[in-house]
């Protein structure tokens, strides 16, 4: 439901009547209305001021080592002497090193959308032309239920059902028939890791971005596809030749806002992703762990950190995911808007 | 061209397997999907009996009335703030906002939707939880699910308010109608099924969330108090994400039971919200 909302607007009324009159009513009217704006625009605000505040001493403490070290370890609380850099200082032997979570969630993002995008495609071909009229309420209408469904539920059903499945069945079988090809060889581990993170993130970014594919063709004129069957083209073609060709802009926008999705998402990523620490993947079986799942899995331990470092390290964990997800939503938009324009809609 | 005149061509065989291959996957993906929800509530439903409704957990047993209320209060407080905020910003922008005005927030909404629920989570943890001192508190993690409700109510309430037609509206103005009561007599009414589309979308994202919850509401096994701060809430996802992992079997009976409960409350605000919208539909034609 939330996809239709997406060209949100539109329609600016040219006679507001807010231009006609100004009286008491519509000055109280408009400061109450205004402060609300104001509030909701305030809170990306502060969320990036608390944070980047919060985290200034890691930032300063951390330095570039941050994004080059694989290492993370909020060191010794009982160890003597504490380590001091640039003026900040953690426990001994502490080291914010975010490189493999940074790693961790791109590649599962990036994999998920290898899987998503071609089946998403093909769900919304077959949703808009060979389901029958008469049950594509329905089915949209499923479409739609799936994309609500909570994460921690996918995350129950990939812990007891997926995670056992890849573990016993599908990781022997392929490291057993496949494992001269790279990354599909070695160890088979217990279910947990890149696999069921990258099947759980496709299957929950489908329903989403099934939907937005499918309102963006279906918002394109009939006319094209009639066009290109009149020159001899078959229905498949003048689809995916013409009509998808013609949006691609559309769709590339929401591939963008789909991964963003996927970058961030967070509880049914930590039920199955084995929580790697300070280990890359040797294969696409093996544990991993996203920023946003290590968020959840290390506040508790950061806790026990009484320089406050680990807490800290950990809010410029989240500043990194807000940049991360804020630059592709802000190129998802800017590709949407030329998506507009271009495809001759009410930008 | 003898094939042509025979049978199907080449070129039509194609197009056809092709189609095949898409509806293939169509049921593919509906069938698994289809299964998540079959095996939660295959799971969940058995295990639902009057106790859960009426106990609290205790440690790794009990029942769910905790969890239950804690989630609907949570989801309830959420709501009243980002109904105020929500609407106040839409009206704003459709009737006062000059049109920079109305872009900037429009792409802020967005923007605002793109934030990670984790994110939206260690914010709060850190400015109310610790500098504010509220420590996990039902306040706070009425908040987190305000702010990620928020976009999806702004954005319902704008575009039913941009759609209100200009001639009802000019109507209004030449009759006399103050511009406030143009909002509340002409405007509203007119975008009431658009913006309650909106709440309810909100309201079923809002009873999902997990992570914005985690260190804002933080868990409790009693009862919900109505004390704002200090005092944790629990809450339903949160009983499916660390019973789930329990090895007993009477934690993991919970946390079907939580899923289950869950989907149906989700579910039914989905279809509440489907409906205003077919009502939309309706009258507009």
């Amino acid at each position: 439901m939330a996809s239709m909302d997406i060209r949100a607007g539109g329609t600016a009324n040219a006679v507001s009547p807010a231009a006609l009159q100004r009286t008491g009513s519509q000055t109280i009217l408009a400061v109450l209305t205004g402060l609300a704006a104001v509030a909701s625009f305030a809170i990306i605000f502060l969320m990036l001021f608390f944070l980047l505040a919060y985290a200034y001493p890691a930032i300063r403490f951390n330095g570039i080592d941050f994004f080059t070290n694989s290492i993370w370890n909020i060191g010794n609380q009982y160890g003597s002497g504490t380590i001091t850099r640039n003026g900040f200082t953690a426990q001994p032997g502490a080291s914010f090193g975010a490189l493999v979570f940074i790693f961790g969630t791109l590649i599962t993002g990036a994999l998920a959308m290898l899987v998503a995008v071609p089946l998403s495609l093909m769900v919304a071909l077959s949703l808009v032309y060979t389901v029958p009229k008469s049950i594509r309420p329905i089915a949209n209408a499923l479409v739609e239920l799936m994309a609500g469904v909570p994460s921690v539920v996918y995350g129950v059903w990939g812990l007891v059902v997926l995670v056992p499945w890849i573990g016993t069945k599908l990781a022997p079988w392929v490291t057993g028939h496949f494992g001269f090809i790279p990354f599909l060889g070695g160890a088979a581990g217990s279910g947990n890791g890149l696999a069921a993170s990258v099947f759980i993130l496709a299957l929950m970014v489908i329903p989403i971005m099934v939907a937005t594919t499918r309102d963006v063709i279906l918002a394109q004129s009939n006319s094209l596809f009639e066009a290109s069957m009149a020159v001899g083209s078959t229905s498949w073609q003048a689809m995916t030749r013409v009509v998808l060709p013609s949006v691609r802009n559309g769709i590339a926008a929401s591939v963008l806002l789909a991964f963003g999705r996927a970058l961030g998402e967070t509880m049914a990523v930590l039920m199955v992703c084995g929580a790697a620490i300070n280990t890359y993947p040797q294969n696409i079986f093996s544990p991993i762990n996203t920023i946003a799942s290590v968020i959840v899995s290390q506040l508790e331990s950061a806790l026990t950190d009484a320089s406050g470092m680990a807490q800290r390290s950990l809010a410029e964990l989240a500043c990194a995911l807000f940049l991360i997800t804020l630059i592709i939503n802000v190129i998802a938009r800017a590709v949407m808007r030329g998506a507009d324009r271009r495809e001759g809609r009410a930008a | 061209m003898a094939i042509a005149r025979t049978g199907m061509s080449p070129k039509t065989w194609a197009s056809r397997t092709w189609w095949a291959v898409s509806s293939a996957c169509l049921v593919a993906v509906v069938g698994i999907l289809f299964s998540i929800f079959a095996f939660v509530l295959a799971r969940g439903l058995p295990a639902f009996k009057w106790s859960l409704f009426t106990t609290v957990t205790t440690g790794t047993a009990g029942g769910l009335l905790n969890a239950i209320v804690g989630t609907f209060s949570l989801v309830a407080i959420g709501l009243v703030f980002v109904t105020f905020v929500g609407l106040g910003t839409a009206i704003w922008t459709v009737e006062f906002a000059p049109p920079w005005a109305k872009r900037l927030i429009r792409f802020m909404v967005d923007v605002l939707a793109g934030v990670p629920s984790i994110v939206v989570g260690y914010f709060l943890y850190v400015a109310l939880v610790e500098e504010a001192g509220w420590g996990f508190s039902l306040l706070a993690g009425a908040l987190a699910l305000a702010i990620f409700m928020l976009p999806y109510v702004v954005r319902a309430a704008d575009v039913a308010l941009s759609n209100v037609p200009r001639t009802l509206r000019e109507g209004a103005v030449a009759l006399g109608a103050r511009p406030a009561m143009v909002v509340f007599s002409i405007d509203f009414p007119w975008a009431l099924p658009g913006i309650l589309t909106g709440l309810l979308v909100a309201v079923g994202i809002g009873l999902g969330e997990t992570a914005p919850l985690i260190y804002t509401a933080g868990w409790s096994n009693y009862m919900p108090t109505l004390a704002p701060t200090h005092s944790p809430v629990g809450y339903l996802t949160y009983v499916i994400w660390t019973y789930i992992s329990q090895p007993f079997s009477e934690s993991h009976r919970l946390a079907y039971a939580a899923a289950a409960l869950l989907m149906i409350f989700i579910f039914a605000t989905n279809l509440l919200a489907r409906s205003f919208v077919e009502y939309k539909t309706n009258r507009s034609r």
